[in-house]
């Protein structure tokens, strides 16, 4: 049985299948639990009860019972949009967040394709993400939307740099650019290589909070300015789809920065013999931390002004993240 | 007022409070829902209005004397009015026929109602009070429109409060 198992799934289009499936099951369902999460979170940071009614206990159905009225709405595409673009973009968005998860290593060996340059993957494919959103912008012919869209494009520009020079760190210290190979990096030197791109990993985060257009950078929605920016024309399933990726992208964000920073799916102390079957816990738990205190930032700190957004990206954050390339090559130059 | 001012003079220290205010109020809402938490579990838990308000205009049919000066005074004619003048026999034969008014109706279209509660100031008869039921939604809008019986029940629930009048 377990032959033919392994015979089935070496077949590369039953693994391919497999693996589809596991991300299409995988995104909604990481997108309901950390959508829901924030729901609850946020009603509790501001001493509210939150969703409670669906599902009985604690409201736990809340996000499907969302998720079902979404089918139910009217797709409405505007007289004036550009069609084809209109119904791209949600898809584009969302491509770029599900092709994140292609580097990810949930444990040793456990990675869906580990490419030698795994980080530069990942850095290049999530800026489809705000290419989508521009699209989506553009193409809505409402001027709310534009106003959204060229945020997210100014907020790319002054993001994805620092975002890139984070991430130069870890690369240097692991002397690879595959996600498993950075990994295996921080446990053959015995410690995550936060405790030494401290810098790198602020910096990182900060990024990727402006880059998943999160509070307090959300300026391309910007609800009490904008409506709800490039996503003001968009509704019923086209509006799910921003939904899902904003909140599986959340998830491959985190998911991203506990490799490069945290240790991946490793924890010192565990032998590397349990990594196998501990490895995907780690790794979630890890992720669910870092997402969070994405939630708790959002929840507590208020927007940036725009230009207050730009000059924290080019006066404060790409400095200190060259600062801290030259440092690390330095140190791993001469150690 | 020190807190404020060490938070300022440490870089990231306002941030830092910040936070602190959301993750201790996520706590304490989570752990302590008695006494940290601002809302109410509504249809399964409910809140008790104050007793001034303003949830729903009572009506006393007998205060009242079809004097029309809330159907006047009301910004959105949502009070319906109509009466007759009830002939009742003199006191002593030969003299003048008594008159009462009646109410013949006396409908509130709580759909247009916009709680200004000028009717009830402008009552000279204490006819309409103030009731802080809020619970009579309906499904179909025309059923928003409550008729004298029905704002007559509402007077049970008007607040017997000695401090409103005085």
């Amino acid at each position: 049985m377990s032959a033919f198992l392994t015979d089935l799934f070496s077949n590369f289009y039953v693994s391919l299948a497999g693996k589809l499936l596991l991300v299409a099951v995988m995104i909604p369902l990481i997108g309901m639990v950390i959508g829901f999460a924030e729901m609850k979170l946020s009603a509790k940071m501001q001493a509210r009860v939150g969703p409670y009614f669906a599902g009985g206990r604690w409201g736990w159905a809340q996000l499907i019972a969302d998720g079902v009225k979404f089918f139910q709405k009217e797709d409405l595409i505007p007289e004036q949009a550009d069609r084809p673009v209109f119904k791209i973009a949600p898809v584009l968005v969302l491509v770029g967040t599900v092709s994140l998860f292609v580097v990810v290593p949930f444990g040793p060996g456990l990675i869906f394709r580990d490419l030698s340059v795994g980080i530069f993957f990942a850095l290049a494919i999530s800026s489809l993400t705000t290419i989508g959103v521009l699209m989506a912008g553009w193409s809505s012919a409402n001027k709310y939307s534009l106003m959204g869209g060229i945020r997210a494009a100014g907020q790319l520009i002054a993001y994805e740099l620092p975002l890139i020079l984070a991430v130069v760190g870890s690369v240097i210290l692991a002397g690879t650019m595959s996600m498993e190979g950075i990994v295996r990096a921080q446990i053959e030197a015995g410690y995550p290589f936060v405790i030494l791109q401290f810098v790198g990993f602020v910096i990182f985060m900060i990024a990727a909070l402006a880059e998943l257009n999160r509070t307090p950078f959300d300026m391309p929605i910007a609800e009490s300015e904008l409506v709800m920016g490039y996503l003001t024309e968009y509704s019923g399933f086209r509006f799910l789809f921003f939904f899902l990726a904003e909140f599986a992208s959340m998830f491959t964000m985190s998911a991203i920065a506990v490799t490069l920073f945290l240790g991946g799916y490793w924890l010192p102390g565990i032998p590397e013999s349990a990594l196998e079957f501990a490895g995907p816990v780690i790794l979630i738990v890890k992720v669910f931390l870092l997402v969070f205190a994405m939630i708790w930032f959002r929840w507590t700190f208020p927007r940036f002004r725009e230009d207050q957004l730009q000059s924290l990206a080019w006066k404060w954050l790409i400095p200190l993240a060259l600062l801290n390339i030259a440092i690390t090559a330095t140190f791993k130059v001469f150690l | 007022m020190t807190d404020t001012t060490t938070a300022r003079k440490v870089p990231g220290g306002g941030m830092a409070k910040g936070l602190w205010v959301t993750l201790s109020t996520m706590f304490k809402t989570i752990f302590l829902p008695k006494t940290h938490l601002a809302t109410v579990n509504y249809p399964k838990v409910k809140e008790t209005p104050v007793p001034r308000a303003r949830g729903v205009i009572a009506l006393d049919q007998e205060a009242c004397t079809v004097c029309m000066l809330c159907a006047r005074s009301c910004p959105d004619w949502c009070i319906y009015i109509e009466g007759h003048k009830e002939e009742q026999p003199p006191s002593t034969p030969g003299g003048r026929i008594k008159v009462r008014a009646t109410l013949d109706r006396f409908d509130i279209d709580y759909a247009l109602c916009m709680y200004c509660g000028i009717c009830v100031e402008v009552c000279p008869f204490d006819a309409l009070f103030w009731s802080p039921e809020y619970e009579y939604s309906e499904v179909q809008m025309g059923d928003m429109m409550h008729d004298m019986d029905r704002l007559q029940d509402w007077l049970t629930t008007v607040p017997d409060n000695p401090d409103l009048e005085k």
